[in-house]
């Protein structure tokens, strides 16, 4: 490369309008990639986008940091769509309303399942209890487990890193699992969705049907809440 | 709420608006309920999530204006959690580092719990409908 593209590129790559740009750009083609395939399960448009961005990344030698500079901005946006699922909640009100003791049946169900079989098999493999704390939590959304993760004496990090991991395989693995089960409630399947891998999850349920993404968000919200409670409950009875 | 003042450019204004005020308001719930209980765990766009429900109900309804902007956000969910994502493509080596079990343990567990979740839903739905028809 001739040392002006050099000297151009070293000014780029520090730049977040970059890493913005890419960001859009990869999920634009994750997207195009999950509409050519009919919306199928494993052309993820978060695994497509993330594969190519890490790729980039990998290729430019650029940090994390620096990528997320730019990332951060759509990053943000996080914040107010979960606040927005309110609005497909209020639409959907009758149906909600209709399903409260399913859901308060399955949330229990789902949300004791999700850590105690973590953690089960995890223990059996012999996994230190550090990383048991961490792994804990996986099925509730980042910030919340990430703390509870912290109060069960849990790596944060490793947590974080678990709980999207557990959204991706949940986002992936749910739409075929419940074809096979033939399972054709979507507000059942929203709700598992939520339940299991929280707003990855629910960002697929939105793929899917308007309904099944309402009732993934209200699982993932509630799950939440109702992972807190029981961590409370085990350290106050554990400690 | 007429619908020309929804039509006009600053409704994807009002809207947005709203929905940080509601996230702020959240925000600040949960950091004022930290300094009373100090273990409480829970993020502040979900409690937004709820303020901004408690409004849409006041209002009856969300009007055009939230409606397209809340549901530009959620129609593009996906593309919100690609910089998280990165950065577990990024943190591979402590997956790796865990090794199989970890993997193992949180394949069969997000399976289990789908399963577990969709059938207690389904079960008590049949229930619940069967009380109805009698």
């Amino acid at each position: 490369m001739s040392p002006e593209i050099v000297q151009i590129w070293v000014y780029l790559s520090a730049s977040p309008l970059t890493w913005l740009t890419a960001t859009l750009g990869a999920y634009w083609i994750g997207d195009a990639v999950s509409a050519r395939f009919a919306r199928h399960a494993l052309a993820n448009p978060v695994v497509i986008a993330a594969a190519l961005l890490a790729g980039l990344l990998i290729a430019t030698g650029t940090d994390y940091r620096a990528f997320f500079d730019g990332a951060q901005f759509v990053h943000f946006l996080l914040g107010p769509a979960t606040v927005a699922l309110a609005i497909p909640l209020y639409r959907n009100l009758a149906t909600v309303r209709r399903a409260l003791l399913p859901m308060a049946a399955a949330l229990v169900a789902g949300s004791v399942t999700a850590a105690v079989s973590a953690v089960g098999i995890a223990f059996l493999f012999g996994a230190p209890r550090e990383v048991l704390a961490s792994l804990a939590p996986k099925s509730v959304t980042a910030p919340i487990a990430m703390d509870l993760a912290k109060s069960l004496g849990g790596v944060p990090s490793l947590t974080a890193v678990l709980v999207i991991a557990t959204g991706i395989a949940g986002a992936i693995v749910v739409t075929p699992l419940m074809n096979t089960l033939k399972i054709s409630d979507y507000a059942a399947r929203g709700f598992a969705a939520g339940v299991a891998s929280h707003g990855i999850g629910t960002a697929r349920a939105f793929q899917v049907s308007e309904l099944a993404g309402t009732f993934a968000g209200i699982a993932m919200g509630l799950n939440g809440a109702l992972t807190s409670l029981l961590v409370l409950l085990w350290l106050a009875l554990a400690g | 709420m007429t619908s020309d003042a929804e039509q006009r450019p600053i409704g994807i204004v009002r809207a947005l608006t709203l929905l940080l005020a509601c996230q702020l308001a959240g925000e600040v719930l949960v950091a004022a309920a930290r300094q009373v209980v100090p273990g409480v765990a829970f993020p502040g766009p979900v409690v937004g999530m709820g303020l901004l429900f408690a409004v849409l109900v006041l209002r009856r309804g969300a009007g055009r204006s939230l409606e397209a902007t809340g549901g530009a956000l959620l129609r593009n969910l996906s593309l919100l959690f690609v910089p998280a994502a990165v950065g577990i493509v990024q943190q591979g080596d402590v997956l790796a580092a865990f090794g199989l079990p970890l993997i193992v343990a949180l394949l069969a567990s997000t399976v289990l719990t789908l399963v577990v979740t969709v059938y207690a839903f389904l079960a008590v739905a049949r229930w619940t409908e069967r009380r109805r028809a009698k």
